[in-house]
């Protein structure tokens, strides 16, 4: 076990290394230069040059980048250019939102598809499997911002039990706060629900077939029970790998949906700093988030190794 | 100039009838963009000015809703040295929001700080030809100009002209202390900023007790935000396809009104085939301004035929010069020996007047034999490549500053045109102080340009505005980018 998270250890510092170097230097390529997009069209060169040496532009690439690295490596994520605030602050307050939204979608996505997936796989064939199939094609045929948009005409405008957007801000309460996020969480979960019961119904499927699942019929055991003991445990390496992938999209994925509840999101951040050449901004937090895929894929890797005892004893 | 008078009795009788009824006096007011800082001498964005200008902060003169100069803090001036020195007399008993009292020391800070070597200031030109600033006692500065400048009044009245204390000047852009009738709350980034009624403030208080400006790009999103009921007003509203829809619907009133904004299909007069003024004359023919009006502005907008404001007394209609002749453009790219055809770029800007105006342009001028290869560009991308590069044959953009039309005697600006009669105009333009002889240069530098083809001037930008229909004291107008939220009040 211990070996096998050494290894994951190393993978995961040499990822951030290399994507540390990847990050900056195309960031660096892009055209475009902060100090001008700030001034706008009237300003003189001379100002122009007065803000590049104040916000440090004036600097060669490497000594920009070792300044980054080193500065990270001690908690600085440095000053946005823009907002003239630090970026460690601004990400936590996105934070705030885009992390509880992310969990809220991945619950949401999560309660509706195993069940609906464990029910299709033990109809197979039947109305049920027909139905759950059915609706999964159209979850994931729906674009994710219409949908969106119709919820926000109905429950908004409509009956006005939400409002159109915007987030309420966590010292309103846990519920005002939920409140606001459940609409734009029920757009993320939808597609990703009707993907991830796909993905249960098929895994399911494939163990239902195994060996060992005859065996654990064949000593006594109820369809439904062995489908809970044993088949569940053995599908879920495929339905945890999803969910990693579904949850680090979520974090920074959610853009469009930011957009159309106008949520102060991580992905709106992201969006609105590449725009404003943001440099800063935008190199941070996209390590940020490489170090979360990251980690999330490592925990995921952990997780596997829970459900598939084989993974912890392997030495390779 | 003459001074405006307060009329306190009005102002009592306002806030005892809204004392009567208990009208509302919190707005929520949409913007598409947020402001990247709050401080309007450190940067250009539009949308710094639509949050502080007037509310935070005020200068020493300021823009009235219909664009006139009018005094703010001075509350008179005199003018000497025929021309070339300014004396204001600056109002009594006004305060910082942080209780620091304003002076002409103030004054003589922040407009140094804006012409400093090391100043950040983006509109640095207004202070070019100011020598000095002169602090002759604490209710009186002087401004002393290099030469005499008849726009110095105009120029103090920009955003990036406000006044500042140096003990909170450095920290402006994310808590900014002004003078003005509203006091900074909070600034909730990427969401809203509010603002609070500022209760020392010197002249005629603010009606409204609280003022949130939330940020709302998507222009759906601004529009279910406007039904739901979540905001109270979109002075700039981003969605013109369904204004006609919130136009008939009883709550809200939808405001037209006119901007600074005129939006020019630019030329690269320096580059062939654009510095042929035959090539140029050929693409203003070839316009159609009104199918882009209806097309892409859904029917909003002005045509014009020069770069300058039709609202502005100075203004010359000479649509008639650059009238839509397809026939003409083509006898005039033959003349011009490009009766061939011709390709040349077109790089558009984001915003949707150039992407969505671009197509339609690049179809009308496809029908007089000149192909237009669209290039969509952020604009990041089109600062570098087009306005600080000039690697471009045509663009489309807005000129959203208030009387600009000085920018046709630089040379170096991006479209590069050179006409040393247009820069002696504008020189005399700058030391010329009587109105009359200043409209009579102004409307003569229309006529050079529209007869030069500088560039071709389709149209100038509305402003579509949607609100509440309680709520009243909105600009209609954007004479400067500004939402002054001083004289707003709900009805009832």
């Amino acid at each position: 076990m211990l070996h096998y998270l050494f290894r994951r250890l190393g993978s995961l510092l040499a990822t951030l290394l290399v994507a540390s170097l990847v990050v900056f230097l195309v960031i660096e390529v892009v055209p475009g230069d902060p100090a001008s997009y700030m001034l706008g069209m009237n300003a003189q060169a001379d100002t122009v040059a007065a803000l590049r040496s104040e916000l440090g532009l004036d600097q060669s690439g490497p000594a920009r980048y070792l300044q980054w690295i080193s500065g990270m490596l001690q908690g600085d994520f440095g000053q946005s250019y823009t907002y003239r605030t630090p970026v460690a602050d601004m990400v936590a307050d996105r934070l705030w939102i885009s992390l509880p939204l992310a969990l809220y979608a991945l619950f949401l996505s999560t309660v509706l598809a195993f069940p609906a997936g464990i029910w299709a796989a033990s109809h197979r064939g039947g109305v049920a499997d027909t139905t759950v199939m059915g609706f999964t094609q159209l979850g994931i045929a729906i674009p994710n911002f219409w949908f969106a948009l119709l919820l926000v005409m109905f429950f908004a405008v409509n009956l006005g039990w939400f409002s159109a957007g915007g987030f309420a801000g966590w010292e309103s309460g846990l519920f005002a706060g939920l409140k606001s996020l459940t609409l734009p969480a029920i757009s993320l979960a939808l597609p990703q629900a009707a993907i991830l019961t796909r993905v249960m119904r098929s895994s399911l499927l494939d163990v239902l077939g195994e060996d060992f699942m005859r065996t654990a019929r064949a000593k006594g055991l109820s369809e439904r029970q062995a489908l809970l003991r044993h088949a569940l445990r053995n599908a879920m390496i495929p339905v945890l790998t999803i969910m990693g992938l579904q949850f680090s999209f979520l974090i920074a994925g959610a853009i469009i949906i930011e957009n159309v509840f106008f949520l102060p999101g991580l992905g709106r951040l992201i969006f609105q700093s590449i725009a404003q050449r943001d440099l800063i901004v935008v190199e941070s937090v996209v390590m940020l988030l490489v170090f979360a895929v990251v980690m999330v894929t490592f925990v995921i890797d952990l997780a596997y190794a829970w459900v598939d005892p084989r993974l912890r004893q392997q030495r390779r | 100039m003459k001074n405006r008078f307060r009329l306190p009795a009005m102002l009592l009788l306002a806030t005892a009838v809204s004392q009567v009824y208990a009208a509302r006096t919190d707005l929520t007011l949409g913007m598409q963009l947020e402001p990247p800082n709050l401080d309007p001498t450190g940067g250009a964005a539009a949308a710094i000015d639509e949050v502080v200008y007037a509310n935070i902060f005020e200068g020493l003169t300021r823009f009235d809703a219909n664009g006139s100069v009018i005094p703010a803090l001075a509350s008179s001036w005199a003018i000497e040295n025929d021309g070339a020195r300014y004396v204001f007399t600056l109002h009594s008993g006004v305060t910082f929001h942080d209780g620091a009292e304003f002076t002409a020391d103030d004054v003589k800070f922040s407009i140094e700080r804006a012409m400093a070597e090391d100043s950040t200031n983006a509109q640095k030109q207004l202070f070019a030809n100011i020598d000095s600033v002169e602090v002759i006692d604490p209710l009186t500065v002087a401004i002393n100009l290099q030469q005499a400048d008849g726009n110095l009044l105009f120029n103090l009245a920009w955003g990036d002209a406000i006044i500042l204390d140096p003990a909170t000047a450095d920290e402006a852009a994310t808590s900014p202390v002004g003078t003005g009738p509203f006091v900074f709350g909070k600034w909730v980034q990427g969401d809203r900023v509010e603002i609070l009624r500022y209760q020392d403030y010197w002249g005629e208080p603010a009606q409204l007790d609280k003022a949130t400006f939330k940020f709302i790009s998507e222009p759906t999103a601004a529009y279910s935000a406007i039904l739901a009921g979540d905001l109270d007003a979109f002075p700039n509203y981003p969605a013109p396809e369904n204004l006609s829809q919130l136009d008939d619907d009883p709550r809200y009133s939808v405001v037209l009104g006119s901007t600074e904004g005129e939006t020019i299909l630019a030329m690269n007069n320096a580059a062939a085939p654009f510095d042929d003024i035959r090539v140029r004359e050929a693409v203003a023919h070839a316009i159609n301004r009104e199918e882009i009006i209806d097309g892409a502005m859904y029917g909003y907008g002005t045509p014009i035929g020069t770069h300058f404001a039709p609202h502005n007394p100075a203004y010359v209609d000479l649509t008639g010069q650059s009238d839509f002749d397809p026939e003409k453009s083509k006898a005039l790219l033959k003349e011009a020996g490009l009766e061939e055809g011709l390709t040349v770029s077109l790089k558009l800007p984001p915003p949707v007047y150039a992407r969505r105006g671009g197509e339609i342009i690049a179809a009308q001028l496809r029908d007089v034999g000149i192909t237009a290869e669209i290039e969509n560009l952020e604009w990041a991308q089109w600062l570098e490549q087009v306005f600080k590069g000039k690697d471009f044959n045509l663009t489309i953009v807005s000129h959203t500053e208030p009387m600009d039309i000085g920018i046709y005697a630089n040379p170096e600006y991006y479209f590069q045109y050179d006409n040393s009669e247009l820069q002696a105009l504008m020189t005399t333009l700058g030391s010329e102080t009587d109105p009359d002889r200043r409209l009579a240069l102004l409307q003569e530098a229309q006529q050079i340009i529209a007869d030069d083809y500088v560039n071709a001037y389709l149209f100038q930008l509305a402003r579509t505005g949607v609100a509440n229909s309680k709520l009243k004291g909105l600009w209609p107008n954007s004479p400067t980018q500004a939402n002054d939220l001083t004289a707003v009040y709900w009805e009832d």
